[in-house]
């Protein structure tokens, strides 16, 4: 079962990210270029998944949207790794201090506020971009590391080799970076893998509403807005970049499923 | 008990001052005057001086900051800059969209949510636990706004059951008002119920795991008896926290939903009031949302509390 959905997803998040990465080097059809003369065709065989409003190739577009959804998400997971990681184990370190207090509540707060929320307040105080579309992400990513870091930081400081090694004469600092993280980034591994696919999903969302990329850059959620108005009589032009988020998401998560049950004994032997 | 609460009602408070004070700071720090942006490119110096005073915007931040808040606390919520309306009413006329639409969306995705994880964990390893689960990955997946996109594609436009789009209005009774949010309320609630099923599921096969489910068997109670008369119990108090923190997604998620079926709701009043620079209406519905979510959280805080002594030392 882990190792089928392990599989799984990650033929198809690879598929994605070398699409992305392929998009670079080339794609079927420019997507800069507009051809009128060819608007909204069904697919054919010229253009595997057909045209849109602009006539351009589907095809092309999603495989250039993958990139930024993916930058988009995978950036956002970093500044959350980055900054809540050290947050989680500065608090463990520093249990029940106020340093913990003050991390804890902050993440309380980062919590009440709906995603969504910062990432509309963001965008109206800085204007719609990609770049705020990662940061208003991000942040919402901080307090989920932070806390996982915490508490799997928690349950290690009481184990006897961190005892020994703060016999050893190893300050809070050095402990927590040469025997707690490592210990604790099975689990990093797994829950960056469902943020990159939250990630996505948010990025897809936010640029729907017009608050993430901005044309002419293609997105996946900016196609979809796009083809909202025609969905009655062009339904691929809705159908793939939506297949394309949703094959994504899925498969990061089966990735993710996949990852856990390999990486966590105790829970392959639970199932 | 009492103690517990009032701990928690002071972290509470805290998180809304706290959270009050970062949306004011966020907004402050905005580009623009709102006068100057009511008034057009044109305006006369006098003129401008004068909308600002009326709108409260020569005074200090501390002051204005003051106001807000403490007109909040009583209701008052100022004056939208661009519709010149109190932001109370206009709120509380979005509301009367986007509560029932959140209430609505919660209610099904519960009763799909527990009937789907019930049975998954019932017959785990089976089929149906198999179907249940499948389904509920893809149901993580999908984006809803992309699912509303396919709902009206074919209930509203193939098979012309419910209309594409706009609210019918509580005043066209409440059939037809609910029936407008119906597909909303679909869309909403797909993803929730999704993870809510699968929360559902695996809290209930760890409580029929435990030792006094056993004991329940050893009685001679079926497994589905002891199923219901105790793993069930055991295993609501996780599935109530996520429907607690399922609150918060819906309030957000009901923004972009809005604007898939032209919903006069909270979600639309907000992306208006931010194309607008109606940065007053931006700022209450906002602090609004984050209130509501704060309140919510806190009252299944208490509830925990109250069902299980155990959690009051755990604050």
């Amino acid at each position: 079962m882990s190792l089928r959905n392990l599989i799984i997803g990650g033929t198809l998040s690879g598929v994605f990210l070398l699409a992305a990465l392929l998009s670079f080097l080339w794609v079927p059809q420019d997507v800069t270029q507009l051809d009128i003369a060819n608007k909204i065709r069904p697919p054919s065989a010229g253009h595997w998944l057909g045209t849109d409003h602009y006539g351009r190739d589907i095809l092309s577009m999603i495989m250039v949207g993958a990139r930024t959804s993916i930058a988009v998400a995978l950036v956002a997971v970093g500044i959350g790794m980055g900054l809540g990681v050290p947050l989680g184990l500065a608090a463990a370190a520093r249990h029940g201090g106020w340093l913990d207090e003050a991390i804890m509540r902050g993440n309380d707060l980062v919590f009440a506020f709906p995603s969504l929320l910062i990432a509309i307040m963001i965008t109206a105080i800085f204007g719609a971009s990609a770049v705020n579309a990662i940061i208003a992400i991000g942040i919402f990513n901080i307090p989920v590391f932070a806390r996982l870091t915490r508490s799997g930081a928690l349950s290690l400081w009481r184990r006897d080799f961190i005892l020994a090694a703060q016999v050893a004469g190893k300050g809070a600092v050095r402990i927590s970076v040469e025997h707690i993280l490592p210990n604790v980034t099975n689990l990093l591994i797994v829950q960056g893998t469902i943020q990159f696919s939250l990630g996505i999903l948010a990025e897809a969302g936010l640029s729907y509403v017009g608050l993430g990329a901005q044309p002419p850059t293609p997105s996946w959620g900016r196609m979809l807005a796009d083809s909202q108005t025609m969905v009655s009589f062009a339904p691929h032009m809705a159908l793939f970049p939506g297949m394309a988020i949703l094959l994504t998401v899925l498969g990061l998560n089966l990735l993710g499923d996949g990852l856990r049950d390999m990486l966590d004994p105790r829970l392959r032997r639970l199932r | 008990m009492l103690q517990f609460f009032l701990k928690r009602l002071m972290a509470l408070v805290l998180t809304l001052v706290v959270a009050s004070g970062v949306i004011f700071l966020c907004l402050e720090i905005v580009p623009g005057d709102p006068a100057l942006y009511m008034l057009g490119l044109n305006a006369q110096e006098d003129t401008l001086a004068a909308l600002r005073a009326e709108l409260g915007l020569d005074m200090g931040p501390l002051a204005r900051y003051w106001a807000w808040v403490s007109g909040m606390v009583v209701g008052d919520f100022g004056i939208s800059y661009t519709y010149r309306t109190p932001v109370a009413e206009m709120v509380a006329e979005r509301l009367k969209v986007s509560l029932p639409l959140a209430v609505y969306a919660l209610t099904l995705s519960t009763a799909i949510a527990f009937p789907a994880g019930i049975w998954a964990a019932s017959r785990r390893g089976r089929g149906a636990d198999i179907a249940v689960m499948g389904v509920t990955q893809l149901g993580v997946a999908i984006p809803n706004f992309w699912f509303a996109m396919l709902m009206v594609l074919v209930f509203a436009i193939q098979l012309r059951w419910f209309n594409a789009g706009g609210f019918a209005g509580w005043e066209a009774g409440v059939g037809p008002a609910l029936k407008s949010l119906t597909l909303p309320a679909i869309a909403l609630a797909l993803p929730q119920a999704s993870i809510l099923a699968r929360v559902m599921r695996s809290a209930l096969l760890e409580s029929l795991n435990e030792d006094y489910v056993r004991t329940a068997r050893a009685k001679g109670l079926s497994r589905g008896q002891a199923l219901w008369r105790h793993a069930l119990r055991n295993a609501l108090i996780p599935v109530l926290t996520i429907i607690g923190l399922q609150f918060a997604f819906l309030m957000a998620g009901a923004i972009i939903i809005e604007n898939v079926f032209y919903l006069p709701g909270l979600g639309r009043l907000v992306f208006q009031a931010i194309s607008a620079r109606d940065l007053i209406v931006v700022e209450s519905v906002v602090m609004l949302l984050v209130f509501a979510v704060v309140v919510v959280n806190f009252l299944v805080d208490i509830a925990y509390a109250l069902v299980d002594p155990r959690l009051r030392g755990q604050v």
